[in-house]
């Protein structure tokens, strides 16, 4: 027999293991998340996917579901705390989005669409990081991290070259590379690696590739997250 | 400077080349450089054949490692606000001024920096310091110009007066713990006559709960372990004690430790453990030697070892691995993770380290004090130790008192006891309030001084720190602010930005640039650090503030500059550089129309 639970007061099943997330995205609900991935495992930093489960707040990427499991997930409480959340990461770096190449491509701008977030909120923080261009094909600007370490995962589990990781702790905490140098240029790092091609927002971006595809035309720029990210499976 | 590889060789070799003690070979790399140069980073990564990215990683997150240089002298000072209300802030600065150096920054010369560090768990004699990692406690003026002379005249730190590196345990009050003398391997005994379910019956009949915090009932996760898969088990000693306010675990340590080391034993008779493990704080260094002779008689007593007490079968060591400034790896999963040499994260539960811990096998992680306790119930039954306390909460606790009291030190009580007797026993006849389990704790005004330390009232790791009625909750809860943003993690989202945001908010009141809507901001901000973060670090981190906010609101809304929005900076003196450069200075060039001047 199948085992169920209760998105939104709608029955959703699920096989032993499986996450709500999971569950819920076979079951054709979209969860907003930042660090989740369908090809790694969870991860359960950016907190952008928190339901209410029986009540308490959980990260649904991470969290197996269980038989009878009663999860709040679109609900104007939830998405309000997604929202400050969201706010949260704005203020954390510079997240120009009309000067910024990723505009349109961006998961962060796209959920800030999806979750009407009008405006910051908070006050900005301001980081200061200098940009690294030393790479031939791929340019680094640090000031746009959101945390999701998926580039270090895919550099370390897919490519196998640890490229990326994050250092220090705290509101200091940031993305070094896998040279003593310090620069990406003094690495192994190739733009076919999986890593290149993983970043959710403006950090690690393709040379001379900007605006090819120009402003209006892109991945988010018809339709909503929600939409998309359900369609083409991530 | 000795030359880099060979020093990086000689520590990863004694350490086996096992990439999971990184944090101890970087922690002994950087006793002998100061500090951690590129190289020796680069070094250690390929000793080690890990990227050099990971080490890099490990290196960044501890407060005590050092990836820049830093002062020849490192001397931090305790920012506990006990120590502050003794006058650490004043005397960091006379000694700055003493030696001429910015706080934070090593001078030039690099022989000396000055900086401050988060609680030392020395609260009952501070205010205290560390110079390269050793403690030195009561310090005053005469204190600090002598240390002045020392550092200037380069004299070693071994050369320093003995007197300045005394550690008093200011025991006040002894109960069933810390009573009676303990005769070493007893407790051990007393269980072998049980055998090992014999012996969880007693754990179960005690009714025994995690000391460390949670309050976790220990026989079931001893249970749990026991119960789970993979024959390579751990048991694991949190000595991290990291709360503010806290200072029980360093006494036990200093003068218990058999009853800890043997508590250790007995968890591992009890699941089939044969490693053993302490996570001792950086900050407790000096304990480091004393604890390893005494692992070291307790073998040759044959408390340790193979076939411990001759019970065939029954094999248990242990190990201690130092920490290095981070108080999250008091939490239990970012302590396992700290163990196996990475970046102190807390993990995503389930699984719960009893059936995934250490190196993926089942894992106990137990407090100092509950490890201590086990022997009591050993030798004295479950029964006997579930008669003290309260039902809910059995036995007996230390609390580590400190503050505005005459008695400063530690006390045993039965659990149960009200705060108003703990109060008059520690000679703290004028407290407004205490704070109880440190900065993540609970704030208790005078009205609850009724109330009773329990798991099931005012629960409690340790921390008891007394305020009399001359201080101001605000700044109270202030400083812990600032602790909790300084010790985060960074993992998530709510906690990593959520304390920074925290800590504007507060400056911005403390500057008295405060406004209503920032009450309102910051109660926003305590409700995602409640609901959203990963691990307790984060969830409890809005506590003092909620805390005082309902309690001892005035004491905010003095703060508030005006009750509708106030911008952080004084919209006005930031125009005055556009005056200058203008030459104007005409009533319009005001933004109060020059009425103000
Ligand atoms: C941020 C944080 C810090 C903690 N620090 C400590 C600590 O220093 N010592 C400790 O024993 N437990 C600490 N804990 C609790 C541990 O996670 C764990 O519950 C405890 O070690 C279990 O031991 P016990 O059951 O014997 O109390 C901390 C928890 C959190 C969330
Ligand atoms: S660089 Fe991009 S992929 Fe990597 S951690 Fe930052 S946001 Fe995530
Ligand atoms: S709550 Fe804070 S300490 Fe805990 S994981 Fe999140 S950032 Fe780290
Ligand atoms: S998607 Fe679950 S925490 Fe990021």
């Amino acid at each position: 027999m199948t085992k169920q639970f209760l998105f939104d007061g709608q029955p959703v099943e699920f096989e032993d293991g499986q996450t709500i997330l999971e569950a819920a995205r076979a079951a054709g609900h979209y969860i907003p998340h930042l660090c989740w991935h369908p090809d790694f495992p969870p991860h359960g930093s950016c907190k952008l996917c928190i339901v209410k489960a029986g009540g308490r707040h959980v990260s649904s990427c991470a969290l197996p579901a269980r038989e009878g499991m009663e999860v709040e997930s679109n609900t104007p409480e939830m998405n309000a705390e997604r929202r400050a959340l969201l706010q949260m990461l704005f203020v954390e770096g510079n997240h120009f989005c009309p000067s910024c190449e990723k505009s349109g491509n961006c998961q962060l701008q796209a959920l800030a669409y999806e979750l009407e977030m009008a405006t910051a909120r908070f006050n900005h923080f301001f980081p200061d990081r200098p940009v690294d261009a030393s790479h031939p094909d791929v340019l680094l600007d640090f000031n746009r991290c959101i945390f999701c370490e998926l580039c270090v995962r895919a550099s370390r589990d897919v490519d196998g070259k640890s490229v990326f990781a994050l250092t220090d702790r705290g509101i200091h905490k940031h993305l070094v590379v896998n040279a003593e140098s310090g620069r990406l240029g003094d690495t192994d790092f190739s733009v076919d690696d999986r890593a290149a091609n993983i970043c959710p927002v403006g950090v690690i971006l393709r040379k001379r590739v900007g605006f090819a595809l120009p402003i209006g035309s892109r991945k988010y720029d018809g339709a909503a997250i929600s939409v998309v990210a359900m369609k083409e499976g991530e | 400077m000795p030359e880099v590889d060979p020093v990086v060789q000689q520590v990863v070799a004694r350490h086996g080349g096992d990439p999971s003690h990184l944090l101890q070979i970087l922690i002994e790399v950087q006793e002998v450089f100061g500090y951690l140069p590129a190289p020796s980073l680069t070094a250690v990564a390929r000793e080690l054949a890990v990227p050099r990215s990971r080490v890099e990683g490990v290196a960044g997150f501890y407060s005590f490692l050092y990836p820049a240089p830093i002062g020849r002298y490192r001397i931090l000072f305790s920012d506990n606000i006990t120590d502050q209300m003794l006058g650490s802030r004043a005397l960091l600065e006379a000694l700055c001024r003493k030696l001429w150096v910015e706080p934070g920054k090593p001078s030039e010369d690099g022989l000396v920096s000055i900086d401050t560090t988060s609680c030392t768990g020395l609260c009952d004699q501070g205010p205290a310091v560390l110079v390269n990692g050793r403690a030195i406690t009561r310090l005053d003026y005469r204190r600090v110009n002598e240390i002045a002379e020392l550092v200037r005249k380069a004299v070693p730190l071994d050369r320093w007066p003995a007197a300045f590196f005394q550690i008093e345990d200011n025991v006040r009050r002894r109960d069933a713990l810390l009573g009676p003398t303990f005769q070493p391997g007893s407790a051990l005994a007393a269980a072998l006559k049980l055998g090992p379910a014999g012996w969880l019956e007693q754990m179960r009949l005690s009714g025994l709960r995690g000391r460390g915090g949670a309050g976790f009932t220990t026989h079931v996760k001893w249970k749990s372990c026991r119960d789970a898969a993979g024959p390579d088990k751990v048991v694991v000693c949190n000595a991290d004690e990291g709360e503010p306010g806290t200072f029980k675990d360093r006494v036990l340590l200093a003068s218990h430790a058999e009853r800890v080391f043997e508590g250790m034993a007995l968890a591992a008779y009890a699941t089939g453990a044969r490693t053993g493990l302490v996570y001792l704080r950086g900050e407790y260094r000096f304990l480091l030697e004393p604890l390893r002779a005494l692992l070291d008689r307790m073998r040759g007593d044959g408390l340790l070892g193979r076939s411990i007490l001759g019970e065939k079968g029954f094999d248990f060591d242990i190990d201690i691995h130092l920490g290095a400034g981070a108080y999250v790896c008091g939490e239990e999963t970012a302590l396992l993770e700290s163990l196996e040499g990475k970046r102190g994260t807390p993990r995503i539960r389930p699984p719960f380290p009893v059936t995934r811990g250490y190196l993926g096998r089942p894992t106990v992680v137990n407090n100092v004090e509950t490890l201590a306790k086990t022997t009591l119930i050993s030798l004295g039954g479950g029964a006997a130790f579930a008669a003290t306390g309260t039902a809910q909460s059995t036995g007996t606790k230390l609390l580590s008192i400190s503050g505005d009291c005459a008695l400063p030190g530690i006390y045993e009580y039965p659990f149960g006891v009200t705060i108003e007797r703990v109060l008059e026993d520690c000679g703290a006849g004028d407290a407004q309030l205490v704070q109880v389990g440190g900065a993540s704790g609970v704030t208790i005004a005078g009205y609850e001084f009724q109330r009773r330390i329990a798991f099931e009232d005012v629960p409690t790791a340790g921390a008891f720190m007394v305020f009399d009625s001359g201080r101001d909750p605000f700044d109270i809860a202030r400083n812990f602010v600032h602790f909790f943003a300084h010790e985060s993690c960074g993992f998530c989202t709510p906690c990593r930005v959520g304390t920074a945001l925290l800590k504007g908010y507060m400056d911005k009141l403390a500057l008295g640039r405060g406004a209503k809507v920032d009450l309102a901001d910051i109660e926003w901000v305590d409700r995602l650090l409640r609901n959203a973060s990963h691990c307790g670090l984060g969830s409890s981190a809005a506590n003092p503030v909620v805390d005082t906010l309902i309690k001892f609101r005035p004491s905010y809304e003095r703060r508030l500059k005006s009750l509708e929005f106030e911008p952080a900076f004084d919209l006005d003196a930031a125009l005055a550089d556009a005056r200058r450069i203008t030459g104007r200075d005409d009533p319009a060039a005001h933004l109060d129309g020059g009425r103000g001047r």
